[in-house]
């Protein structure tokens, strides 16, 4: 039973990026940080790939582009009102919907992508948290497979871990 | 001598446990002061509300509009306060693109202000209808005909732009909140406090995934509510400017509601930033130099509106022949009937804000708050002026007449005020008014060298240091 899961808690940002090398080095990489701000010397420690966000932005902002210029086109054929000398399809009075509706669509589709990316508001599985990490606390949390467990444990201590807390992987999956 | 790192925004400012202390301590239980004001915000509220159904039931010829003036004090407060929820997102959105390092401490007041702000809005065009149980009539859906609304109306954009304004700068808000819920949520003792942060955090635990994703979703919204921004006020000014009303058909009135929104906008900050710097001991939050910096942005605008009135001007000289026409609206506001509403709008908005190119005065709070109540009181008599100066000298002579308010206008505008003064003062003692992640952002991060006062220690070189922070030798602590 050496395996498990290792949360060291800092508080100096430079050992929790230590900390975070050291065990990469050591072959651990399933790794997760927690951080009271957007911390980018964690961020780039840990090497995370682009957020895919930015698709849902581009992609929503675009449906409301079109649904913008689509809903008026659309009902003004549907429902022909001719007056002389007037098009019936006047697209620069319809750029205005076209642009709020772009903003709206693209805003919302952020919001969407940002809840399923970041898993917001979903039912929380994951016990590793203390409440310091929205003051003024780093932490570091690393899953160490069998016999792995004590290496994850010391380099947590040496690079300066004020507290460390510790689950074997089945009370891990538990609540 | 040890060395401290010292944030150059926030210099009092030193641990981000601090923050966390001193931003959620105004959670905390309030004074007998601020059931006082709530409890007049809330006579207020019902002020307002009496008035409205009053109108409702004895019927709109209780306000004071009468052919040609159909639009007066109501629409004057609509557009004054769309144009105050302006300053909020640029704030928090423009001001964030172009990386100004002193928005942090500011931005959630100022935001929510802008959702406020536009929630009292919205009000306005409802209560301003002679059947206000139809205001869904110009929402996008087709009648029992299957005839939908006309998009080519300024009237249906100006719905598509203030409900996308209000959804996306709530949505704006909501989500810079997030993180702070969480902040809230782990420090609270109090049960319903704690229950409600719990739900209100959505599961935030402040790991790097959902930070990495929350920096794109931030970055992306605040991209999107930029141009919305200058779109909304742009709209609600060609509301005016698409008619053929002489003292309204105007191409420069985009940019100038746009200048003057973010004008009023970025005044009503100041006034309400000042009392609750005060009032909750944010000394150290809102410092002179943040008010210097707004103080420069509403001196900036100023101007433009300034020079958009000096334009209005120019035109009716330089035009000439057409004087009668483009000319009337502000011969007429500076010299007609509503004289007394011009001079107003004058000496706030372009004498007043001249006294801003002091220094001294910038960073002199009592004054800055006299100030700023100037202006948005001059704000509110340019759409005045605008709207019934315009429509009171519409073509024919034998159709003009003069506008006076009713009482339901007055106390629907007074109502209004304590509407948008209830909201905020619940927003003060339930959310935290400075965003506690953000401002950790400008002050120097924790790191062990640091902390052991210890520059001599090899580390001290090579750590970088963020574009906000420097040094000082610090001689208290040594």
């Amino acid at each position: 039973m050496d395996g498990g899961r290792f949360l060291g808690v800092f508080h100096e940002v430079d050992t929790a990026v230590e900390a975070i090398g050291n065990l990469r080095q050591a072959g651990l990489t399933d790794l997760e940080t927690y951080s009271p701000l957007p911390q980018h010397d964690l961020e780039h420690a840990l090497h995370r790939p682009q957020s895919p966000v930015r698709v849902f932005t581009l992609v929503g902002a675009l449906t409301g582009l079109a649904t913008g210029f689509a809903l008026p086109i659309w009902t003004g054929l549907d429902w022909p009102l001719i007056t002389g000398g007037m098009p019936m399809i006047p697209i620069p009075a319809y750029v205005v919907p076209a642009f709020e509706l772009m903003i709206l669509f693209g805003a919302l589709a952020t919001v969407i992508g940002l809840f399923i990316n970041a898993r917001l508001g979903a039912p929380d599985r994951e016990l590793a948290y203390h409440p310091s990490f929205s003051a003024g606390s780093f932490g570091v949390l690393v899953a160490a497979p069998e016999g792995k467990g004590s290496d994850a444990r010391r380099i947590l201590e040496e690079a300066g871990a004020a507290e460390i807390q510790a689950w074997d992987e089945e009370s891990a999956h538990e609540a | 001598m040890p060395t401290v790192i010292r944030s150059e925004t926030h210099p009092e400012i030193q641990k981000y446990e601090d923050v966390n202390r001193d931003v959620l301590s105004i959670l905390g239980r309030p004074g007998r002061a601020y059931y006082l004001l709530l409890a007049l915000c809330i006579a207020g509220v019902g002020l307002l509300a009496f008035s409205f159904f009053a109108q409702v039931y004895l019927g709109i010829g209780l306000a004071g509009l009468m052919n040609p003036v159909m639009w007066g004090v109501y629409i004057t407060t609509f557009v004054f306060w769309v144009g105050i929820a302006h300053s909020g997102t640029l704030i928090s959105a423009i001001l964030f693109l172009f990386r100004a390092r002193w928005r942090q401490s500011i931005y959630r007041a100022a935001e929510a202000m802008t959702v406020f702000a536009v929630m009292t809005a919205g009000l306005f065009p409802i209560i301003h209808l002679g059947r206000p149980q139809l205001f869904y009539w110009l929402m996008p859906y087709p009648n029992q005909r299957e005839l939908w609304p006309n998009f080519t109306s300024p009237l249906v954009w100006d719905v598509f732009a203030i409900s996308t304004y209000l959804i996306v700068s709530a949505t704006f808000f909501a989500l810079g909140l997030i993180p702070d819920i969480a902040a809230a949520r782990d420090a609270t003792t109090v049960p319903w406090r704690k229950r409600l942060y719990t739900v209100l955090a959505l599961g935030w635990r402040g790991s790097g995934r959902q930070w990495l994703h929350f920096n794109r979703a931030y970055l992306y919204l605040a991209a999107l509510a930029t141009p919305l921004v200058i779109s909304v006020h742009s709209v609600v000014s060609w509301d005016f400017a698409m008619s053929i009303v002489p003292g309204w058909h105007s191409t420069i009135f985009a940019p100038y509601f746009v200048a003057g929104a973010i004008f009023s906008g970025l005044a009503m900050v100041i006034t309400l930033l000042i009392p609750i710097r005060t009032i909750f001991g944010l000394e150290a939050y809102f410092t002179p130099r943040h008010f210097d910096a707004m103080s420069k942005l509403v001196l900036f605008t100023g101007i433009i509106v300034l020079y958009a009135y000096l334009t209005e001007l120019f035109m009716v000289w330089y035009s000439g022949r057409s004087y009668k026409l483009e000319g009337q609206y502000i011969i007429a506001a500076l010299t007609g009937n509503y004289w007394w509403a011009g001079a107003i709008m004058l000496i706030c908005n372009a004498v007043v804000p001249q006294l801003l190119w002091s220094k001294k005065i910038r960073r002199n709070l009592p004054a800055l708050f006299v100030i700023t109540i100037f202006i948005n009181i001059g704000m509110w008599f340019e759409r005045y002026v605008i709207i019934v100066a315009s429509l009171a000298r519409e073509y024919m002579p034998w159709q003009w007449n003069v506008y006076k308010p009713g009482w339901v206008e007055m106390g629907i505008l007074v109502g209004s005020f304590a509407w948008f003064g209830m909201w905020f003062l619940l927003f003060l003692r339930l959310l935290p008014a400075v965003s506690v992640a953000e401002l950790k952002e400008v002050l120097p991060a924790p790191r062990r060298w640091g902390r052991l006062r210890q520059p001599s220690a090899p580390r001290d070189t090579g750590i970088p240091q963020g574009p906000g922070q420097r040094r000082v030798e610090d001689e208290e602590e040594g």
